[in-house]
């Protein structure tokens, strides 16, 4: 038999119907839904006299609009609607919904792995792009808009043109102090935002399969920040162990059987993707970008480009739109940009091995004069486990606020916004202008170097700082 | 939705590559529960300053570009997030077409489920296309039907998949298409509780 990538794999084994000059009608095994893109969904539905096919492939939860202040009032009023139309519209759809108060309440992209939902095999889709996190496990899963959110919920389907394939590979090992965030933001920086267009990324090599479930999502996540349509690792024991016992996984007599399906899943030796690119781990230093968007991202040790060491007129203009939004000047040393803000958080870097990764950097230190540092946990378990290990109150008395769980200031819907020139060393995924706040300045960083940031009120290399890697 | 077949209109040039959704419609615009309305909100930072005035410098508030209906962006247009907010916001204003060398996936998807028709043309005909649209009362003429974009001598072809062609041509409802394929969807259920995938 003719060798297969994964995502062919996964692609043929959910047609439903195929024709000729036509895009493919896919099944999708999991749909996973939040307040802010649904609401014209189930009007929709509800207009046409509709009804969702399979609500039991469904699963919804409140996460970007929520407080994650204590006790969590909701001061706006129309965020406020945006969430009882998602719990009427489960309700009434008889959709499973995690509401606000309820214990497996998070972050759609961190609950979906956490309760395993997410699993190897598995078309997933959800109104948001960065659902090409559940790629971690094996599973195709990309993001769609309202229109498609409404599509899925009345066909469990959609039609989908057949993506091409990008292998990622990653040689090599990533030195100590250097995270899956930082593998992804110099992947981005080195190939740019729209390298993977029309394409579903698998990312492969030795530095990959090194990697834990978390790590991994880290980097899934970040594929459509590289343009792909997703993003996925085929599955391996990493992968299997850690859905073992969760909620909805396959039980313990099924599991086994499970596991055997999930292991056909992985490229065949031999496998041809219509695309390959390199990257040596051993060369990546952590990253900090200085621009807005993704791409615009240089190891801690660089500096701010000077935009007339650059050929074309297009890119020159680029950065220099984007040094005069950050307040930056050409040549800057990324080690003298100071912070106001500090994030920790986000689908991309708000899992209990993040908070871990931050917590060990600032045990024992104090968040620097002026600085105002958030901790936000993925999920409300994972701000459980937080708190039965005591990170917690690391961070607390270090002087960060400690939060429920949500997107917070990763897109700064609810009241967590940096001020408009405010600057921002933040763990999430984006940098575009304006996603924290008006006129707010975005680094993006890994969750130990937010948290170094934190204590010296600039980037500094984590490396070199505190006790942890020395 | 609405179909389309010919199109004229003005063309506005916005001259920046990576135009990102949240540009396009920036969040806190997202809360609100109906698709209509978002006009006002498009490119609201870039409109619009702290105290909601509008940015003179901003070419999309200039007079001569108050009847636009065709932007002409750079590449990778529409990048970020998954938001149908923003072809709901392009559209709600007054946009029906978006020239660029090359769009995100999510976003150009988005498009035509909306009636917004997004053409790919070349890096160079796009620049030419920016250059021209910065004086007065540049229009163009699109012909879905033949595949072009023309203006007196300017005349290109355009690709676009026949799927999406005819969803527009015809204003086609796409669930209902959908709901004629329930036996393949039964039958595929039927096979995946059998088989396990
Ligand atoms: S954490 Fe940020 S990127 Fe992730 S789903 Fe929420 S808003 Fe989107």
């Amino acid at each position: 038999m003719q060798p297969k990538t994964i995502i062919d794999k996964i692609w043929e084994q959910h047609i439903v119907h195929r024709e000729e000059g036509k895009p493919d009608l896919l099944y999708i095994d999991l749909h996973l839904v939040h307040e802010v893109t649904s609401p014209q969904a189930f009007e929709g539905l509800r207009i046409k006299n509709r009804k969702v096919r399979r609500p039991d492939l469904t699963y919804a939860t409140v996460d970007h609009n929520v407080p994650t202040t204590k006790g969590r009032l909701i001061t706006d009023d129309i965020a406020a609607k945006q969430m009882t139309t998602l719990q009427k519209n489960c309700d009434e759809f008889g959709i499973p919904l995690a509401d606000i108060d309820h214990p497996d309440q998070g972050i759609v992209h961190v609950i979906g792995p956490q309760l395993g939902l997410t699993q190897p095999g598995k078309t997933i889709v959800c109104g948001d792009s960065h659902t090409s996190t559940h790629g971690a496990f094996g599973a195709l899963a990309f993001g769609i808009g309202t229109s498609e959110v409404e599509h899925t919920l009345a066909t469990q389907t959609l039609w989908q043109k057949r993506p091409k394939t990008l292998q990622i590979k990653v040689n090599g090992e990533l030195g100590l102090g250097v995270t899956a965030k930082d593998l992804i933001l110099a992947v981005i920086a080195k190939f740019g935002v729209d390298v993977g267009t029309g394409s579903v990324v698998e990312y492969t090599g030795e530095a990959i399969r090194q990697l834990s479930m978390e790590e991994r999502m880290t980097v899934c996540n970040m594929s459509i920040e590289a343009g792909a349509r997703a993003g996925l690792i085929s599955p391996d024991k990493t992968t299997f162990d850690y859905l073992k016992g969760r909620k909805y996984a396959p039980d313990a007599d099924s599991f086994d059987a499970a596991i055997e399906r999930w292991k056909t899943l992985a490229t065949d030796p031999g496998a041809e993707y219509d695309r390959t690119i390199e990257i040596n781990a051993d060369d990546v230093e952590p990253q900090v970008t200085w621009g807005t968007n993704p791409s615009m991202g240089a190891s801690v040790s660089d500096c701010v480009p000077i935009p007339d060491h650059y050929d074309k007129k297009e890119d020159r203009e680029a950065i220099e739109q984007a040094l005069d939004y950050m307040g930056l000047k050409e040549g800057t040393a990324i080690k003298d940009i100071a912070v106001d803000h500090v994030f920790i958080g986000s689908c991309t870097n708000s899992r209990l091995s993040d908070l871990k990764a931050a917590a060990e950097v600032i045990i024992g230190q104090r968040v620097h004069d002026g600085v105002r540092a958030l901790v936000v946990p993925g999920s409300n378990t994972v701000k459980e486990q937080a708190e039965a290990l005591g990170l917690d109150k690391i961070f607390t008395d270090a002087g960060f606020e400690w939060r429920e769980s949500g997107c917070s200031m990763c897109l700064a819907m609810n009241n967590d916004v940096v001020p408009a020139g405010g600057r921002c060393a933040s763990t999430s995924n984006r940098n575009f202008e304006g996603r924290q706040g008006s006129g707010a300045r975005t680094h993006l960083v890994s969750p130990a170097m937010a948290a170094a940031a934190a204590v010296a009120g600039k980037f500094v290399d984590v490396r070199q700082f505190g006790k942890v890697y020395q | 939705m609405e179909p389309f077949r010919e199109y004229k209109g003005l063309v506005y040039p916005l001259e920046r590559t990576n135009v990102d959704t949240d540009q396009i419609i920036p969040k806190q615009f997202l809360k609100r529960i109906e698709r209509q309305g978002f006009g006002e909100c498009l490119f609201y930072h870039w409109r619009f300053d702290e105290n909601g005035q509008k940015r003179a410098e901003f070419l999309l508030n200039a007079d001569q570009y108050q009847e636009a209906s065709i932007l002409v962006s750079g590449h990778n247009f529409g990048c970020g997030s998954s938001r149908e907010h923003a072809p709901w916001a392009l559209s709600d204003f007054g946009f029906k077409v978006i020239i660029a060398p090359s769009f995100a996936d999510i976003f150009y998807n988005n498009c035509f489920k909306n009636g917004l028709l997004p053409i790919v043309l070349n890096e160079k005909d796009v620049e030419e296309l920016i250059q021209k649209a910065k004086s007065p009362g540049f229009n163009l003429h699109i012909s879905l039907e033949n595949q072009t974009v023309e203006h007196k001598d300017f005349k290109r072809e355009f690709q676009i998949d026949p799927y999406h062609k005819e969803m527009l041509l015809n204003g086609l409802d796409e669930i209902s298409m959908t709901l004629t394929f329930e036996n393949q969807i039964s039958h595929y259920e039927q096979k995946q509780l059998t088989t396990g995938w």
